[in-house]
């Protein structure tokens, strides 16, 4: 259980963090999305008891960061940003130092060590120094030391971030096999991460949270969400087309891409456009290419929530 | 205790992953031999005893303690790994003293590793060896308090030249705290009393003391104290600079 409580940061004048509270229950995977400088690190930092808040507080599975320290980091793995560790040292070296400081010893040691390089496929790279290794090993040795000692809770600052298509989806597929029973906060700002591991999604901007709903919600945001795109063959009509797609009385407006000749249809609240739409397209005999259902655009949501006027929703 | 020796393991192997150990030693070797030869005039003074070789060690130390201060914390703070050890579950404290021992483990490494010349002297003479005993403890402390002001310094900067510098300029304030050319900044303007505290700092008088071979108790307790409080200062001073 992670819970946050008005956490403020302020550096000198400038204010990084704003105010933010919230809470994560075991199963949840939050994601935490923001524009660069949004507060996304800073806030995991006074989380992880790095950085001390302003004003607020927060807790770890019941312990106040600020006041029982070491009994909330035990209970927690931290990736910090960049995924720093001991250039000089081998990920084998690095990663027993890690579990003996955590209290892990011989045979319990080994047990995890040997569960968390199989893991994170670090067995090859074991005797090598960590200076020596490429950003994705690096980063894959940083996640190896957050999970070493099974926390229940994970708080990882971009934790696919240098990583190969790949590496990042194992490295997804492993969060996602984590997370029954733990809380997961996750940063990040490439945005199918979000659609594809967390159940939650919190946006920063400015310091303050502007969004927090599941990503399937988020997505209805979108005002693509609902919206048919038919994409025609270069002999078409374009405008033809589109004027038959705004006379239909589900369409609320319709918006021509002449680069890819298609024609998106928005719908009016609570309208289905797709049957009518390509029932439409039958009888006129369109030379349809594509014509698909459009389920939302997250980054379109994404950019409407961090420019746009602050909308209300945020806890 | 246990992560305090982890802590301080895992910097004590750090030393020996790097050149950094072995340069530091040769030097260290290379210059109190050569200083006790030449300069001290080792067999020209015809005296069976080490002042030749520990008169050289505060000059020494001045530079070469600063070369292994300086990286005790602005290092961690410049690779961002600082940031990891800070949210393990590992107190301030623990850490600085940590860092602190390995490094004063590591120079009590290269100072017994002067231990030929204590063989020669025994070999050519019947020194007093109870005052060598003395000098090699004050030694040590010494190179204690210069390393506890240099792992201040170097939690107070990110750059290693930067601190390597300070700590230089501090370090020689203190060791000829009793001598006019330090004191002579302060007897303008400080009253007698404070005066004579600033001169009563002064690591050189503190380790003449103990080096003649008299194991003061208030010369040990000055060296201990003065690590204490930079120690202390320390873990101040990370603590409200870690994460800048």
């Amino acid at each position: 259980m992670i819970r946050a409580d008005g956490l403020v940061k302020t550096f000198g004048s400038r204010t990084a963090v704003d105010g933010i509270s919230f809470a994560v229950a075991p199963g949840e995977v939050l994601g935490f999305l923001g524009p660069n400088g949004a507060g996304k690190t800073t806030t995991m930092r006074m989380l992880a008891g790095f950085v001390p808040p302003t004003a607020g507080r927060a807790e770890i599975c019941g312990h106040d960061i600020g006041e029982a320290p070491v009994a909330a980091k035990q209970k927690l793995g931290y990736l910090p940003e960049g995924a720093p560790s001991y250039g000089e040292m081998t990920p084998g070296d690095f990663l027993a130092f890690i579990g003996r400081i955590r209290g892990l010893s011989g045979a319990n040691l080994s047990r995890r060590l040997a569960d968390v390089t199989g893991r994170l496929q670090l067995g090859d790279v074991l005797h090598q120094p960590i200076e020596t290794l490429s950003k994705g090993f690096r980063r894959r040795v940083g996640l190896a030391q957050a999970i070493l000692h099974d926390p229940p809770v994970l708080i990882l600052d971009e934790p696919t971030d240098g990583l190969d298509p790949n590496q990042k989806h194992e490295v997804r597929e492993l969060i996602q096999a984590m997370a029954p029973g733990k809380v997961i906060v996750i940063s990040t700002h490439i945005l199918e991460e979000v659609d594809a591991v967390c159940t939650r999604a919190i946006i920063i901007a400015n310091g303050r949270i502007v969004a927090d709903e599941q990503p399937a919600t988020l997505i209805h945001r979108s005002r693509f969400h609902g919206a048919v795109t038919v994409r025609l063959t270069r002999s078409a009509d374009l405008p033809a087309v589109a004027a038959d797609l705004a006379a239909l009385a589900g369409v609320r407006t319709v918006e021509t891409d002449p680069h890819e000749f298609a024609v998106t249809a928005f719908p009016r609240e609570g309208e289905r456009l797709l049957t009518t739409v390509s029932s439409l397209a039958t009888e006129r005999r369109w030379p349809v290419e594509d014509l698909r259902l459009e389920a939302g655009r997250l980054d379109e949501v994404f950019r409407a929530i961090t420019t746009g006027p602050a909308p209300a929703g945020g806890a | 205790m246990g992560v305090i020796r982890t802590i301080a393991g895992r910097e004590l192997q750090s030393y020996f992953a790097t050149p950094l150990a072995y340069v530091f030693i040769v030097i260290f070797l290379a210059l109190t031999g050569l200083f006790t030869f030449y300069l001290g005039g080792f067999y020209e003074r015809g005296q069976a005893d080490l002042s030749p070789f520990f008169n050289f060690h505060p000059w020494l130390y001045l530079f070469l303690v600063p070369a292994i201060a300086m990286r005790l914390w602005a290092e961690e703070r410049k690779s961002g790994s600082v940031e990891l050890l800070m949210t393990l579950p590992v107190t301030l404290w623990q850490a600085v003293v940590a860092k602190f021992l390995a490094a004063w483990l590591f120079i009590a490494v290269a100072l017994v590793l002067t231990f030929p010349i204590w063989i020669t002297v025994n070999y050519l003479g019947d020194p007093d060896n109870g005052v060598i005993v003395a000098a090699y403890i004050g030694s040590l402390l010494m190179a204690g308090g210069f390393l506890a002001i240099g792992s201040c310094i170097s939690a107070a900067n990110r750059n290693q030249v930067v601190a390597f510098i300070i700590t230089v300029v501090i370090c020689f304030v203190f060791m000829l705290a009793g001598f006019p050319l330090v004191l002579d900044l302060f007897s303008a303007w400080l009253p007698g009393a404070l005066l004579d505290a600033v001169a009563s700092l002064s690591f050189l008088t503190h380790f003449t003391a103990i080096s003649k071979g008299v194991l003061d108790v208030r010369d040990v307790l000055y060296f201990l104290l003065v690590i204490g409080v930079w120690l202390v200062a320390t873990t101040i001073v990370l603590d409200l600079r870690k994460a800048d």
